[in-house]
């Protein structure tokens, strides 16, 4: 019994400690006039099973925040923790790593490797990080709507099937962590209702964080919760 | 079309440049080398050329007609005076070669007063001391540059290599580059050919007619035109067309940097000229302000390669100069003098090759349409549409090669065998490399190896250019390369028999010969005497020396033969029978057994073709015949050259005595090695052009190579950024791109392999016959082939470095910019 209860409480221990912790997080440019600061010290919690809708004006730091907690850049000061890494104290391998193992990323542009097929964009990251499951890719495919462009190639593709691909690439991994930067903006908005839905789908069947830049209050209206960013600070 | 609005889309066409630093560098490298290389052996060509027409009118002008001996060398001053005495108005020359310390001169005696007005030497007769070149010691003419390069000062009296002492050099400007102009009685005197005459100027205002000519001088004279005079424009023809088929073959790839940078910068460009013509700029106002950009690149980028070419030409021209010499007796200077006509060409040699590389961009301007289809980019489409259009150009050189081959043996026909070859092969390489790549992604399990062939394939159009570049610069490399050392092994080899004897010596006068060859006989060191006496004659229109041969085992063992009949020896010596050089049977189309009739000081020799000897090298024609036959046959026969069979131990033994008895009676005496150097020197300057030209042309491609991954860095990080973003480290991916690069390099060199082998065999088989008359045994080079590969993937390394370097090095905000629009 006290054995069940211990598992127990460590699982909602688990659950409930922030997959994703980000403190005092700063982050500048360098321009022909001087550094430009974009992020001045953000804070931001995120939980497993949890999705985040990150609102703001052009320019408010919205891209920025995400390529730092998608271990694509370097910030300034401040830490970002991932499923109790400390993104500050990997390597570039080390960072490399976390990406393809642990983070799904969703593109504006789709992004997607035009010399590849469909079967081969979906598979691609699964393959890098050597956790290729057939059956998963498959049950993406069905779920995306995907099983009958499995031997196109991208460009053969509406900019909606696109970017269904490149939501699927992301899932494939199994990710802890789902970022997506404008991933409708360059859609319709039935597509891009379309696209949201099944990732909100495949978010809640994985059970991973979803971390969504938008401009777009309705899309964001979908996510559990939304946060705005105003001059490189979390409006509270 | 308004002047504002040229002005305005001329700017904006230009802001281009201004964003994309390495591409327009590609431009202006890609046509300032082409050019240069182009219009530099052109200033060779030119600089030879000119001198050549110089040395031929040195005493006609343009228009004056000659007398010479019927079949060539030297002809009794009897027969000027009988001319002089029916009222030809002639003028007397003799012409020889002379040594001065080690400077070979062209020695020219002519007679001023009677020299027609036309001929430039004609003019210092109006000179204040010209009574002083007939009287006294007399006077040397020389050309300042002459003087200059022999390190002596006006009223210097060198002696020649006969101990004979010359009058008082003076600089003369008309005088050719490389000659001594003296009087004629000073000039028979220097060569020992007294009473000797090699040719009669007939003034342009006083021609003679040919019948009375012939009632004059019996058959002893023919007359010739001004420019049927042009020996040595003839005989070094092949040796410029060889030249320039480098020269355009290094214009070639210069010309595919520019294709290949015009190409990129069309297609970057492609939103803004859609812009332009959205805003209400036509298309013929664009192509308008496309083609002042265009001359305005080719006025720097030209003439900074016509520059370069003059650089490169003055670089090069003393090893053409004593290649020149060496090979054909020819006398070029060494100081570039180039007219503006020169310049002119090369400039618009670039505005031709800038207007083709353009062409295609410009023409795609014109028919853009103002609104881009609403799809991406059709890539692999696209591909294909490429591959295909590869393949039909590809076939279509191929089929060029293949009718030039069967069309005939002549000079031209066998460069177009190896240009369609060349081209037809370039454009089969990107067509070559999709396949393995298409194939390597096929065969391989591991995601990132099937992106590294899979985005190979999207890699591969914005590098063919330079890849073709490259091919063809490693296929030259290995063809040229291998004829060279072809022709280097077979030549020493060739060598080795031929000189057989251990000691060459040249004695001053027919009467010191016969005195130094009493001596010789008597020596027990020396174990044969073998007279090499040689006579001049002239054979269908070619110059052609006789040489004799006494039977003995020197020839009989050693001389080197193509083809012989079974007795060739028995049947030189005892019958009228003759050997003839590949070349000579070559050029009058004679084959063993063939009869020929060879003019004489008599009745023409009458012998049958017994052998056929290789003799490389030579432009002129040889006979060998019997020595006795030749005495007999040839009363002007030199008489003077001999060789020595010696045991080695003793050559320099003898070469030492003969020199304290003999004095200046020797005018010239070797040692086998020493006439061996002489020889391999003269064969390695021969080929220094060649191999200069060859290396420059790998160069430029690795500047191609290098060129073109620095314009595509861009476009390149576009592909790999989200591959870096799904989890492939920088350096990884740089690696793989260098990898890349690599592997199309070591695809452009596998297939240039073949290529260069064809090549080395049309140069051995096809060019070479052609254009010298001899035929080399074809050999291969395993060694070099190592080498060259080695030189492919050593300049693919150095042209990905710094881009790969770049990549590796690659900020991730850098990389970011490929996902974002916005911070």
């Amino acid at each position: 019994m006290s054995a069940f209860a211990n598992a127990e409480n460590l699982a909602f221990a688990q659950a409930r400690a922030p997959l994703l912790c980000v403190e005092g997080l700063k982050k500048s440019y360098a321009t022909p006039q001087g550094r430009l600061p974009v992020l001045r010290g953000v804070d931001l919690t995120l939980e497993a099973g949890t999705s985040l809708a990150l609102m703001g004006e052009s320019g408010s730091g919205k891209s920025t925040l995400l390529h730092l907690v998608g271990a694509l850049d370097d910030a300034d000061s401040g830490d970002i923790s991932l499923d109790g890494v400390a993104l500050a104290r990997l390597t570039e391998s080390g960072r490399a790593r976390l990406r393809r193992e642990k983070i799904g990323v969703v593109f504006q542009q789709f992004n997607l490797i035009a010399s590849l097929t469909v079967a081969e964009n979906l598979s691609f990251q699964a393959r890098l990080a050597g956790r290729r499951d057939a059956l998963w890719e498959a049950e993406l495919a069905r779920r995306l709507g995907l099983s009958a462009l499995l031997a196109r190639y991208p460009e053969e593709l509406s900019g909606g099937q696109q970017q269904r691909v490149a939501v699927g690439r992301a899932f494939a991994v199994r990710p802890r962590l789902l970022i997506a930067d404008e991933p409708t903006g360059n859609l319709d908005e039935a597509a891009g209702d379309a696209v949201l839905a099944l990732a909100l789908d495949l978010v809640a069947a994985t059970g991973c964080a979803f971390l969504m830049a938008t401009h777009s209050e309705r899309l964001a209206a979908r996510l559990q919760r939304r946060v705005r960013l105003e001059a490189g600070l979390l409006a509270p | 079309m308004t002047r504002q609005t040229l002005l305005w889309t001329l700017l904006a066409l230009l802001s281009h440049w201004r964003r994309h630093k390495a591409n327009l560098a590609t431009v202006i490298l890609g046509l300032g080398i082409a050019t240069a290389l182009w219009s530099g052996v052109q200033a060779l060509n030119a600089q030879a050329r000119r001198s050549y027409d110089d040395a031929a009118a040195i005493f006609s002008g343009e228009n004056a007609s000659m007398l010479v001996a019927s079949r060539g060398g030297l002809f009794p001053q009897e027969l000027f005076v009988k001319l002089r005495r029916a009222g030809a108005n002639v003028s007397p020359a003799l012409e020889g070669s002379i040594r001065i310390d080690d400077h070979q001169l062209r020695l020219v005696g002519v007679e001023p007063l009677t020299l027609p007005r036309s001929a430039p030497m004609a003019h210092m007769r109006e000179r204040e001391n010209i009574a002083d070149f007939f009287s006294g010691p007399g006077r040397a003419f020389v050309a300042p540059e002459t003087l200059r390069r022999l390190g002596l000062a006006p009223g210097a009296r060198p002696l020649t290599e006969r101990g004979r002492q010359l009058p008082p050099l003076a600089a003369l400007e008309e005088a050719p580059p490389g000659a001594i102009v003296v009087d004629i009685g000073v000039a028979q005197r220097l060569l020992g050919r007294e009473g000797k005459l090699s040719r009669l100027v007939v003034a342009d205002d006083a021609p003679i007619d040919p019948a009375r000519l012939a009632q004059i001088t019996g058959d002893a004279l023919r007359l010739v035109g001004p420019q049927e005079d042009n020996e040595l424009a003839r005989l070094t023809g092949s040796f410029h067309l060889n030249l320039t088929a480098f020269g355009f073959l290094a214009f070639l790839v210069g010309f595919f940097i520019v294709h290949a940078a015009f190409g990129l910068a069309f297609e970057q460009r492609l939103p803004l000229l859609r812009t332009l013509r959205a805003l209400g700029v036509s298309a013929r106002a664009l192509i308008v302000a496309m083609l002042i950009e265009l001359v305005f690149f080719t006025l720097i980028a030209g003439g900074a390669g016509v520059f370069g070419g003059y650089l490169m030409a003055r670089a090069l021209l003393p090893n053409m100069a004593a290649s020149l010499e060496g090979l054909y007796g020819a006398h070029i200077p060494e100081s570039l003098a180039l007219d503006a006509s020169w310049l002119l060409s090369g400039l618009v040699m670039a505005s031709a090759g800038a207007l083709l590389a353009a062409g295609s961009g410009l023409s795609k301007t014109l028919r853009l349409p103002v609104l881009s289809v609403a799809r991406p980019i059709a890539w692999r489409e696209a591909h294909h549409r490429y591959l295909r259009r590869q393949g039909i150009f590809a076939s279509l050189a191929l089929l060029g090669a293949g009718a030039a081959f069967f069309l005939g043996e002549s000079l031209a026909a066998s460069f177009a065998v190896i240009a369609g070859a060349l081209i037809g092969a370039a454009l089969l390489l990107p067509l070559a490399l999709a396949g393995a790549l298409t194939l390597g992604e096929r065969l391989s399990r591991r995601p990132l190896a099937r992106w590294f062939f899979a985005d190979g394939r999207q890699e591969l159009p914005g590098l063919s250019l330079a890849l073709m570049a490259l091919l063809m610069a490693l296929a030259a490399n290995i063809g040229v390369g291998g004829m060279v050392e072809g022709f280097r092994l077979t030549f020493t080899g060739w060598l080795d028999e031929r000189l057989a004897a251990e000691i060459y010596y040249e004695a001053t006068s027919p009467a010191d010969a016969r005195e130094i060859e009493d001596w010789a006989r008597a020596q027990t060191d020396i174990a044969a005497v073998l007279p090499v006496w040689r006579a001049r004659t002239r054979l269908d229109g070619w110059p052609v020396e006789v040489i004799g041969m006494t039977p003995h085992e020197t020839y009989t063992a050693h001389f080197p033969l193509i083809e012989a009949t079974p007795d060739v020896w028995r049947a030189l010596f005892e019958e009228d029978a003759v050997l003839i050089s590949e070349q000579l049977a070559r050029r009058l189309g004679l084959a063993l057994g063939a009869a020929l009739d060879i003019p004489t000081s008599g009745e023409n020799f009458r012998a049958h073709i017994v052998g056929i000897f290789p003799d490389y090298g030579n432009p002129r024609g040889q006979l060998r015949i019997a020595h006795q036959r030749l005495a007999a046959k040839f009363a002007d026969a030199s008489g003077v050259h001999y060789s020595l069979r010696v045991a080695p131990e003793a050559t320099a033994r003898v070469m030492e005595e003969m020199q304290r008895r003999f004095g200046a009676k020797i005018a010239r005496i070797l040692d086998q090695a020493e006439i061996k150097k002489l020889s391999t020197d003269i064969f390695e300057r021969t080929f220094a052009v060649t191999a200069a030209l060859n290396t420059l042309t790998l160069i430029v491609s690795g500047i191609a190579l290098f060129a073109s991954l620095l314009t595509l860095a861009d476009m390149r990080r576009a592909r790999v950024a989200p591959v870096w973003a799904l989890g492939a480290t920088r350096s990884r991916l740089a690696t793989l791109e260098l990898a890349r690069v690599m592997m199309f390099a070591a695809g452009a060199a596998l297939l240039a392999l073949p290529l260069g082998l064809f090549m080395s065999w049309r140069l051995v088989a096809g060019v070479n016959v052609a254009a010298f008359g001899w035929r080399l045994p074809f050999h291969m080079f395993p060694a070099q082939w190592g080498e060259v590969f080695i030189i492919a993937l050593g300049a693919a390394f150095l042209a990905a470095l710094l881009p790969t370097a770049r990549l590796a090095r690659a900020a991730p905000s850098e990389l970011l910019k490929v996902f974002s629009n916005e911070r």
